[in-house]
C-alpha cells in the first residue's frame, strides 16, 4: 500500500509518501512562501529523488481541515487535480487527529491546538497511551474553556501546534494538571502523520472520490454568519 | 471516444475560477470549441447582493473536478489527448483563483502536460476569436465588465497597448451599484438591461463624464453619484422613481462615453476594426450602439455571444491556444495573482 500524503492547512506545506510501515519520502516547509508556490515543486522534488511513479499509489491522502481556508483549498484542489490525473481515491484526514498521531503511543494525553484567533483554537483530545484514540473530536473553542476541559479530566497532557506560542502564557496561567510542549520535530503538522493515518483510513474503506472532496473548515464564511444573526 | 487527433491539432483543456463561475472548455486549435461547462453561482451570491469571495472560494472546490470531468466528456476526449492545461491566474479573487490555479497545476503534472498560465482580460478579448474565424489582430478592444474597463489595442496574439481604462468604478460595477439602488437587485447588468428597455434614454440627464489627462480614460464614479442624487431627490421630493426611464438613461450615459471614446480611438489610430468583451459586452444598448457607430465610420464591429461575454474558459483556452504556440510555459509554482496586468508576464 502506497499512500501519497498532502498536508497544507497552516504556514507549514508537507508532502510525503509512505509504503506500509516505510515512510519514503517526507519534504516539509514551514517558511513564509505561499502553499501555491511550494507544494507542487516540493511533489515533484521527492517523485524525481525517489523515483515515483504517481500512478503506484494506491490513494491520496489530504489533510482534511480545519486551519487556513485558503490553505485547505490549496491542499484539497492539489489533491483533487492529482486524483482526477491518476485516477485515485483520495482520503481525507481531520487535521488535529493527524498532528495528534504525531505523538502516537504517548504517555500524556495529546492536545493539538492550532490558533484560530480572536482567543480559539482547533483542537481535540486524544488518549494515545495504547496507540492513538479519540476522546474529544476536532472542533473550534475557546482557548481558556479548553484548559478548563483538560483540567478537571485530570490527566498529564502534552500540547502542540501553532496555538501553542500564541497562548502559552494563558495556558501556563491556568493549568493544574501536569503538561508539556512538544519541541520542533513533532509540534507541527506533517504529511507524513496524514499519509500514516490516511493509510489506516484507506484499508478501512474510508476513502471518497476526488470529486467529492473539499475541506472540512469547521467554521462558516463570515458573510453567512451574519446573514443568519440578521436573520435570527 | 477518441477524435481523429492528428498531429497538427492542438487540444486544450482551459480552467477559470477567477470570480464566481466554475467553468472548463475543451478548445481545438483555438477557435473551435469543443465542450465549454460553466457552473454559476450567481443565485447563491444574489442572497448578499454580490459576491462573496470566500463563499466562492468554497463553491469553486465543490464543483472543480465535475466541471472539469463534464468538458472532457463533452468534447468526447480523454485527459491524456490534451496538448496542454491552460488557466486563468490572474486578475480575480485571490482565493477563487488559487482553486483553479492548482487544480489545473495538479491535473497538468500528473498528466504530463505543459501548463500555460492565462490572463484574465486575455480570455475576454479572445472571446472574439470563437465565432469570428476571420478577426485578427491587430484590432481596437473594449474590455467592460464587473470589474474591468479597458480600452486597449491588440497588437497581436497576446500583444496589448492600453489605451484608457477607467480611474474609479468599473463599467459594471456601476451598473449593479445603480441597479441595487432602484431595487432591481444583483446582478446589475442584465436586469437594467431589460428594464431600460421600458424606459425613455433622454428621460433623465446624466452627465457623461470627461477625465483630465488621459482622453480614453473613464470615470463612472461621478455618473453613479448622480443616479443617486437623483434618486434621493425624488425620495426627498415624495415623487415616484420611474425605475425604466432612469435605468435607460444612466444606460445611456454609459453606453455614449463607451461608444464615443472607442471610436474616437479607432478613428486616431486607424483601425478599422472593433470588437468589445466581458460581460457588459452583452448589453443590448452597448452592442446597438457601438454597431450604429461603427456602421456609420466604416468600421467593421465584433461582439461574442452573451456566453461567451460573461466569465468562461472557452475563452480562456482560446487565449491559452494562442500563448502555447507562442512557446508560454508555466512553472509547478505557478500563483494566483490578482492584480495582474494586462501584457505582464
Amino acid at each position: 500500500m502506497r499512500i501519497l500524503g498532502i498536508e497544507s492547512s497552516s504556514l507549514v506545506a508537507s508532502v510525503a509518501v509512505v509504503d506500509d510501515e516505510v515512510l519514503t519520502a517526507e519534504y516539509t516547509v514551514n517558511f513564509k512562501r505561499t502553499h501555491s508556490q511550494t507544494l507542487l515543486p516540493m511533489l515533484d522534488e521527492i517523485v524525481k529523488m525517489v523515483e515515483l511513479d504517481l500512478e503506484t499509489i494506491d490513494a491520496i491522502a489530504i489533510s482534511g481541515g480545519p486551519g487556513s481556508f485558503t490553505g485547505l483549498r490549496i491542499g484539497s484542489a492539489t489533491g483533487k487535480g492529482l486524483g482526477l490525473a491518476l485516477k485515485k481515491p483520495l482520503v481525507s484526514v481531520p487535521t488535529v487527529d493527524a498532528m495528534a498521531y504525531n505523538l502516537y503511543g504517548s504517555a500524556y494525553w495529546v492536545c493539538p491546538i492550532m490558533d484560530a484567533r480572536r482567543n480559539q483554537v482547533y483542537t481535540g483530545i486524544y488518549d494515545n497511551r495504547n496507540g492513538f484514540s479519540v476522546i474529544k473530536e476536532q472542533c473550534a473553542m475557546d482557548i481558556l474553556e479548553l484548559v478548563e476541559e483538560l483540567n478537571e479530566a485530570g490527566q498529564k497532557v502534552i500540547f502542540l501546534g501553532d496555538g501553542v506560542p500564541v497562548y502559552k502564557k494563558q495556558i501556563e496561567e491556568k493549568i493544574t494538571v501536569p503538561y508539556l510542549f512538544a519541541p520542533a520535530h513533532l509540534n507541527r503538522q506533517r504529511a507524513a502523520a496524514v499519509a500514516a493515518l490516511g493509510g489506516l483510513y484507506y484499508e478501512e474503506g474510508k476513502t471518497i472520490s476526488a470529486a467529492e472532496h473539499s475541506p472540512d473548515y469547521l467554521r462558516k464564511p463570515q458573510a453567512e454568519r451574519e446573514r443568519e444573526a440578521n436573520f435570527s | 471516444m477518441k477524435k481523429n487527433h492528428t498531429e497538427e491539432d492542438v487540444y486544450i483543456l482551459a480552467i477559470e475560477s477567477s470570480c464566481d463561475e466554475t467553468a472548463a472548455a475543451v478548445v481545438k486549435n483555438g477557435r473551435e470549441i469543443l465542450s465549454n461547462v460553466i457552473s454559476s453561482q450567481i443565485a447563491l451570491h444574489t442572497l448578499y447582493g454580490g459576491v462573496v469571495p470566500e463563499i466562492a472560494s468554497r463553491k469553486h472546490i465543490e464543483k472543480i473536478n465535475q466541471v472539469v470531468e463534464a468538458a472532457l466528456l463533452e468534447a468526447g476526449m480523454y485527459l491524456e489527448d490534451m496538448d496542454a492545461i491552460g488557466v486563468t491566474y490572474g486578475p480575480g479573487l485571490v482565493g477563487a483563483l488559487l482553486v483553479g490555479v492548482a487544480e489545473a497545476k495538479a491535473i497538468a503534472y500528473a498528466a504530463g502536460k505543459p501548463l500555460v498560465g492565462v490572463h484574465h482580460i486575455e480570455g475576454h478579448v479572445s472571446a472574439n476569436f470563437i465565432e469570428h474565424p476571420d478577426l485578427e489582430p491587430p484590432f481596437l478592444c473594449l474590455i467592460v465588465s464587473g470589474g474591468h474597463t479597458h480600452l486597449v489595442i491588440v497588437k497581436d496574439y497576446g500583444e496589448f497597448e492600453i489605451l484608457g481604462r477607467t480611474r474609479d468604478d468599473a463599467a459594471g460595477e456601476a451598473f449593479d451599484k445603480v441597479a441595487r439602488a432602484v431595487g432591481l437587485g444583483y446582478p446589475g447588468g442584465p436586469k437594467i438591461d431589460l428594464a431600460a428597455k421600458e424606459g425613455n434614454p433622454h428621460a433623465i440627464k446624466f452627465p457623461r463624464a470627461k477625465v483630465e489627462g488621459n482622453i480614453y480614460d473613464f470615470s463612472f464614479s461621478g455618473l453613479k453619484s448622480a443616479v443617486l442624487n437623483h434618486i434621493n431627490h425624488a425620495n426627498m421630493m415624495g415623487e415616484e422613481i420611474g425605475v425604466a426611464d432612469l435605468a435607460a438613461s444612466f444606460q445611456s450615459a454609459v453606453v455614449d462615453v463607451l461608444v464615443s471614446h472607442t471610436v474616437d480611438a479607432a478613428k486616431e489610430y486607424g483601425f478599422k476594426k472593433i470588437a468589445i468583451a466581458g460581460g457588459v459586452a452583452s448589453n443590448s444598448a452597448l452592442r446597438k450602439g457601438m454597431g450604429l457607430a461603427c456602421e456609420k465610420a466604416g468600421i467593421a464591429f465584433y461582439y461574442p455571444s452573451p456566453i461567451y461575454c460573461t466569465d468562461n474558459a472557452a475563452m480562456i483556452g482560446t487565449a491559452a491556444y494562442y500563448e502555447y504556440i507562442n512557446g508560454a510555459r508555466a512553472g509547478w509554482d505557478l500563483n494566483a495573482v490578482p492584480n495582474l496586468k494586462l501584457g505582464e508576464r
